[in-house]
């Protein structure tokens, strides 16, 4: 067993607004700039919808992540080694932009500098990429709502093999929101393709990120994630991608896309798993069985051996601490209400989501307090959201697992209905989501009152270890020419002080960090 | 020994090589963040197919055949029982097929980046001067396989230009030998100079950085930012 930890996130679908607050914001602090204009590390989709880039999903056509191999060895879905060489001056499996969309601007200044005229001076939308004006014909968030779902909503790849259940009539029409971001990976299929070795995942906290000075350009990182999460910056011709805010979780601060989110839907929290057990888990024979053989690869912080071996592997103690209050175990493990997004590429995703209810209660319940299980369960089975259609996108088409989370979600409500209006706690609807009733009142108030410090449990990083090796020229990554910045030393602010947002603090201090040295891989981990 | 043949065939030489090496220090030392292949397939990707690949496979099979012509001496094949007129046969058949598909990858890429204003956008005044020296290289060398060696009677640049370029590596320049070839061979040995003096300074740095430790590497990589105590 070696221990590490991550920080993972959970989103609560049932409370996404699809505002795209987190998407805006994201992009003002991370992807401001020439190169990435067409870039949104975090961004949320409406399902069913073809997604960013468009049919995202498809890894047939993609050749994302990884598949196993006819004697079950875990692979490269785009192929090994050597094919990855043989194919380097062209990419077979690389979307271009316009899968993605022609980003553009307008031509703001026909609006300033217009004469006084009779009409409104009207500004046209012009290419990012060429300067020219262009007709949009598409963007990142197209189909937004179902926009235009008549004619594309049907290529939805979540919607193979559901074309009899699944009838986009008007009356019909079921919808909810997906907002993504990189999942960091616990396998991540990006690093497994850099040839470079430009990838890596961080020990401390599981962050996956880019290291600007080692990429070289060969672009196959992009093609091997099979959540599109890299992106190529066609500016500096590097690639780059979500970095979990680093600079923010390093200070105990939530990611910028959870610190802005308006339906408060995200949770932050650590948790801790057994680097040795990854790959073995990502081999799974059985699709259906990826959520179970992620799951067992957590460890229960709580476990005396488990911490035990976490302070021998360096795990700080105030860590372990965090890691046995973080929500984020709590709706994956302990509840099991959040599941992963398409475990089936293998990769051990981290950020889970907790299936949408909504259509459901919103059907049913009409007027007051009669969610009742009773008619709740069945209810479940014949929600517009089908089941199998929110299988094929959380539970590798396992609809069983997606019940399971719905039914006990259904029975929180159904409870927390009764103790709210009737007063009294019923053993029954306790049963029914099979939780005991002090669980289910915890998970209540996670799902629906949580404040800020209980949705975002983030340990500070103790950077007072690397202040020693601060003096050691290098430089962290993201302070180069039209990159974000932040390479500042990190200042521990006093505990409670959340506005200590560095991003524009450049380089404070005059610090660089050390260029981080590749300390290893996983035994096992080999071809 | 005239001054331009001192110029052009020693001065030249030792001028490049020695930009090329303090070059690409000076490069690797304070440009990592700008040494890539500056890919351009996220904007364009048919073209790509088959001007990258026909160019990068015909350029790479030519520079072989480069090394094998040049730093090999004649004898030495000739020791191991290669005659002249096979060594010649070979030389100007691969040469032939590697030199085509190079030129035509090269016309595709330079058409694709004038054709495509997406491209064009991306190109910087090192790749204008960049292609020009390929373009004039990749003809002259050309018109030498193809025009003198297939089509003509041939001529063996082996005991000129091989011992010439082999005698600037012994810093014993001895330029009156590439000074009696043809003028297509002067200048298609004197071109290249002018692009390794660039290289350091361009994209093309992007040749030395084939990854070929991603052989046999570990799939996943993992760092460490903070120097925890480990076991
Ligand atoms: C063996 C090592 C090499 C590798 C792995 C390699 C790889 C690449 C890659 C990945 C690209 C980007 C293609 C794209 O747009 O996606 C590229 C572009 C290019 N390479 Fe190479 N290359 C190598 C050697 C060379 C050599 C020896 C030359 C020239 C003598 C060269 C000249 C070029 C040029 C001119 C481009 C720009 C093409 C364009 O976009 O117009 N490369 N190379
Ligand atoms: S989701 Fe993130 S960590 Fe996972 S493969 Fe994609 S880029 Fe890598
Ligand atoms: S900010 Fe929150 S509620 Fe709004 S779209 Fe993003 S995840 Fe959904």
């Amino acid at each position: 067993m070696k221990v590490r930890a991550q920080v993972g996130m959970v989103m609560n679908l049932d409370k996404c607004i699809g505002c795209h607050t987190c998407s805006v914001t994201c992009k003002q602090v991370w992807t401001n700039r020439p190169g990435t204009e067409y870039v949104w590390f975090n961004n949320v989709e409406t399902k069913p919808g073809l997604g960013y880039p468009r049919r995202w999903e498809d890894n047939q056509k993609w050749q994302g992540g990884w598949k196993l191999d006819r004697r079950g060895r875990l692979r490269l879905r785009a192929g090994g080694q050597l094919r990855k060489l043989l194919t380097i001056f062209w990419n077979p499996d690389l979307p271009t932009i316009d899968d993605y969309y022609e980003p553009w601007t307008y031509d703001y200044h026909t609006l300033i500098d217009a004469p006084l005229s009779e009409r409104d001076p009207v500004a046209r939308p012009q290419s990012q990429l060429t300067g020219r004006r262009m007709d949009v014909k598409w963007g990142p968030n197209w189909d937004d709502m179902l926009a235009g779902a008549p004619e594309t909503a049907s290529q939805d790849p979540d919607l193979a093999g559901l074309q009899e259940q699944v009838k986009l009539t008007y009356e019909r029409t079921f919808m909810f929101y997906l907002p993504r971001i990189c999942e960091h990976c616990l396998n991540p299929s990006c690093v497994a393709s850099c040839p470079s070795g430009a990838m890596y995942k961080r020990e401390e906290d599981g962050i996956v990120l880019v290291d600007q000075e080692k990429c070289r350009g060969w672009r196959f990182c992009v093609s091997g994630c099979p959540y599109k999460k890299v992106y190529f910056n066609h500016h500096t011709g590097k690639a780059e991608k979500c970095t979990l805010c680093y600079p923010r979780i390093e200070l105990g601060l939530p990611t910028v896309c959870s610190e802005t989110c308006v339906g408060r839907i995200r949770y932050l929290g650590l948790l801790l798993y057994d680097a040795d057990r990854v790959r073995e888990a990502a081999s799974e024979p059985d699709e259906k069985n990826l959520l179970d053989a992620q799951l067992s690869v957590f460890l229960d912080p709580a476990d005396p051996s488990v911490q035990r071996q976490a302070r021998a592997d360096g795990i700080p103690d105030d860590w372990i601490e965090y890691a046995q209050r973080s929500p984020v175990y709590a709706l994956a493990h302990r509840w099991r209400v959040a599941l992963p997004l398409h475990p089936e590429y293998r990769t051990l995703p981290m950020v889970w989501y907790v299936p949408p209810l909504s259509p459901v209660v919103n059907a049913l319940e009409g007027d007051g307090y009669e969610a009742d299980p009773d008619q709740l369960f069945p209810a479940i089975d014949a929600m517009r959201i089908p089941l199998d259609y929110l299988a094929n996108i959380l539970a590798a088409g396992d609809r069983e697992v997606v019940r399971q989370a719905l039914r006990r979600l259904a029975g929180m409500r159904g409870y927390m209905r009764k103790l709210e209006v009737l007063g009294v706690r019923d053993q029954q609807a306790a049963a029914a989501a099979s939780l005991e009733p002090s669980e289910i009142e915890a998970m209540y108030r996670l799902l629906a009152v949580a404040k800020y410090e209980d949705r975002y449990v983030v340990p500070q990083a103790h950077s007072e270890q690397a202040q020693r090796l601060a003096e050691l020229p290098g430089s962290c990554g993201l302070d180069f020419d039209g990159g974000p910045g932040n390479c500042g030393a990190l200042p521990r602010p006093a505990q409670g002080i959340n506005e200590a947002f560095m991003v524009h603090n450049r380089k404070a201090g005059g610090h660089r960090f050390v260029p981080l040295p590749v300390v290893g891989s996983e035994p096992g981990q080999g071809r | 020994m005239t001054l331009w043949e001192a110029l052009l065939f020693v001065a030249l030489p030792y001028a490049s090589i020695t930009l090329f090496v303090a070059g690409h220090i000076w490069r690797y030392r304070h440009d990592k963040f700008g040494w890539t292949s500056r890919s351009t397939q996220l904007l364009e990707r048919r073209w790509l197919a088959w001007g990258s690949n026909l160019f990068h496979y015909g350029a790479l099979a030519a520079i072989g055949g480069h090394v094998v012509g040049l730093l090999i001496p004649e004898q030495l094949t000739h020791a191991v029982g290669i005659s002249e007129g096979a060594y010649h046969l070979f030389a100007a058949a691969a040469g032939t097929v590697a030199g085509l598909a190079c030129v035509a990858g090269f016309v595709i890429l330079v058409g694709r980046r004038a054709y495509f204003p997406r491209i064009r956008r991306t190109t910087t005044w090192t790749d204008v001067m960049v292609y020009l020296v390929l373009a004039g290289i990749i003809v002259l060398g050309l018109i030498e396989t193809i025009g003198f060696n297939t089509l003509g009677s041939g001529y063996n640049y082996r005991p000129t230009i091989g011992v010439w370029f082999r005698s600037l590596l012994w810093l014993h320049p001895e330029p009156q030998l590439i000074a009696g070839a043809p003028l297509v061979y002067q200048l298609h040995a004197t071109l290249p100079w002018i692009l390794y003096a660039v290289w350091p300074f361009s994209r093309l740095v992007h040749a030395w950085s084939l990854p070929w430790q991603y052989v046999g590497r570990p799939n996943i990589l993992y760092r460490r930012r903070y120097g925890l105590a480990r076991r």
